[in-house]
């Protein structure tokens, strides 16, 4: 089973982190992801750039619009994402425990959909 | 090509064969295991360009012993490297073409391998990886794109499954037999996974990815064809060919799922359901009984059925009540209501469900919801209905499913105020 991992924060959570603080957290995170890719468990993990770096596609009347973003204020906004293929949403949760942003605030915990049906 | 096919299937009939001898021959499962596919890669592009080897199984063994003994022999000269104390040498004997490597083998190690593939040391995800590739002969390549992972990732799980093998010091030998028959359960389930994993998503977006509905099959027949008198084993694969045969009929072209009631019968295929009767009637009439074997035997007697409405429900109904005996879980359950459903009606079918509602194993889980609403259309109970599949739409994580719930929500007109 795939599951999605969803670290969300703000500027105001970023900046709490000393410096020392947060090379702690990236050694931590590049240390879990390491044993995950071991195991054969990690799909895939991404950082996602900053928000001012985000943009906003808006098709009108078949016109594609591209503009800056988002405008829409989040308190909080998606950092990071790590995707797992594992047995089970108790291992899943289990790795979100280990995750060090979990101390700081919530690791989100998602299934991801797929394509496989038994006979209904 | 037609080549290319004949001999992926060729390599894939050999590939158990010959690393059951290079095991037997060296020792070292996960070494030989990688010398194995290498020289199945080495023959999957050699073969169709310069023809097939007069003897393949022989050419497989030679080949992949070279590579074991160069990888062996570069490993130890690594070590002494290392390490200056003496290490023991491997002895090299020549490894030209033993004349035994050409005959057909004299025991099968492709119950063996199966067994050491199955060990219940392995995470699920994980014996099944190692199945596919060290009995089923297919690539990592194959096997990631099968489950829809990186490479990467199928090629570390898979070498994480061997060394756990390694470590549990599993020999190369058939579990003892006061441990056969638990043993053999797990290597049943594993190819029973790869069965499902393939028949749920051979259809649809995902044509390119490995048959694993097939490889199932043909795994399972070589078990049967090497314990023929374990009913539990016929039964599994008289399951599979039963449930194959609905195959044509069980998707429209975009992939929606049409269920078992609404499927156009003539697309079944009958040379499946026949040799999977035959298989579970020869079963269920000699061995002891087993769940497999009353699955099977459920699924024949869908088969059998020329419309929806022909189907013997009784039957089904007695069959559900010995497998609630044999595996009591709340699926086994939850299937069953659906029998209760045609044979007592709804009512007596939504009372069955009820005391699922305090079970933790199946309470959230979407396919109560589903069955909920399937009883409570039946009854009349059009708002509860729509509202039971709305709820077991959001609960599953299966797209088709959600698409299929969705679409019996949105069926149910709403109730006329009369009868409201």
């Amino acid at each position: 089973m795939k599951y999605m991992l969803l670290i969300y924060g703000n500027e105001a959570l970023w900046s709490s982190f000393s410096q020392e603080d947060f090379q702690r957290t990236i050694a931590e995170t590049d240390a879990q992801l390491a044993e995950l890719a071991k195991s054969g468990e990690l799909v895939g993990a991404y950082g996602v750039g900053d928000q001012v770096l985000a943009k906003q596609v808006h098709v009108d009347n078949g016109v594609p619009a591209v503009t800056d973003g988002p405008y829409i204020e989040t308190k909080e906004y998606l950092g990071s994402f790590t995707i797992v293929d594992v047995e089970s949403l108790d291992r899943a949760l289990e790795i979100a425990a280990k995750n060090p942003f979990a101390q700081v605030g919530q690791v989100e915990v998602r299934p991801l959909m797929h394509e496989a049906a038994v006979d209904v | 090509m037609v080549t290319d096919r004949r001999v992926e299937d060729q390599l894939r009939e050999l590939a158990p064969q010959v690393l059951g001898a290079l095991v037997r021959r060296f020792g070292h499962f996960d070494a030989c295991e990688d010398a194995v596919q290498e020289a199945l890669l080495a023959a999957a592009t050699q073969w169709p360009a310069h023809g097939a080897p007069d003897n393949p199984r022989a050419w497989l063994i030679t080949v992949a012993s070279r590579r074991l003994t160069d990888q062996l022999r570069s490993d130890s000269a690594r070590r002494r490297r290392e390490d200056l104390d003496a290490v023991r040498d491997v002895p090299f004997t020549s490894v030209a073409t033993d004349p035994a490597d050409g005959q057909a083998p004299s025991h099968d190690d492709t119950l063996t391998l199966l067994f050491l593939c199955c060990h219940p040391a392995l995470s699920a995800a994980s014996q099944l990886a190692l199945t596919l590739r060290a009995v089923g002969g297919l690539t990592t390549a194959e096997i990631a794109t099968a489950f829809l992972v990186p490479e990467t990732t199928m090629g570390q799980r898979i070498s994480r499954a061997k060394q756990s093998i390694k470590a549990a010091a599993a020999p190369f030998t058939l579990p003892p037999p006061d441990e056969r028959d638990d043993r053999l359960r797990v290597v049943l389930h594993v190819l029973y996974l790869i069965f499902n994993e393939g028949y749920t998503t051979s259809s649809g977006p995902h044509l390119q990815r490995a048959d694993l509905t097939a490889e199932a099959i043909r795994l399972t027949r070589q078990v049967h064809r090497l314990l023929p008198d374990n009913g539990e084993v016929a039964g599994l694969l008289a399951l599979m060919l039963l449930t194959d045969a609905h195959r044509a009929a069980r998707t429209r072209a975009d992939g929606a799922l049409i269920p078992l009631a609404e499927q156009d019968r003539t697309l079944w295929d009958a040379a499946l359901t026949a040799e999977g009767t035959a298989l579970i009637s020869a079963a269920l009439a000699n061995a002891q009984l087993g769940p497999y074997q009353l699955q099977a035997a459920i699924a024949a007697v869908h088969n059998e059925a020329a419309t929806a409405e022909d189907t013997d429900w009784p039957q089904i109904l007695a069959l559900y009540d010995l497998l609630e005996r044999v595996t009591p879980n709340p699926m086994v359950t939850l299937n069953r209501a659906v029998a209760v459903a045609e044979v007592h009606g709804p009512q007596a079918a939504l009372e069955v469900i009820a005391r699922l509602d305090g079970d933790e194993r199946i309470n959230t889980h979407h396919r109560l919801e589903a069955a909920r609403g399937h009883f409570l259309e039946m009854a009349g109970h059009r708002d509860a209905a729509r509202e039971a599949f709305r709820r077991a739409a959001r609960r599953t994580t299966s797209i088709p499913e959600q698409r299929y719930l969705e679409g019996r929500a949105a069926r149910i007109s709403p109730v006329a105020p009369e009868q409201a």
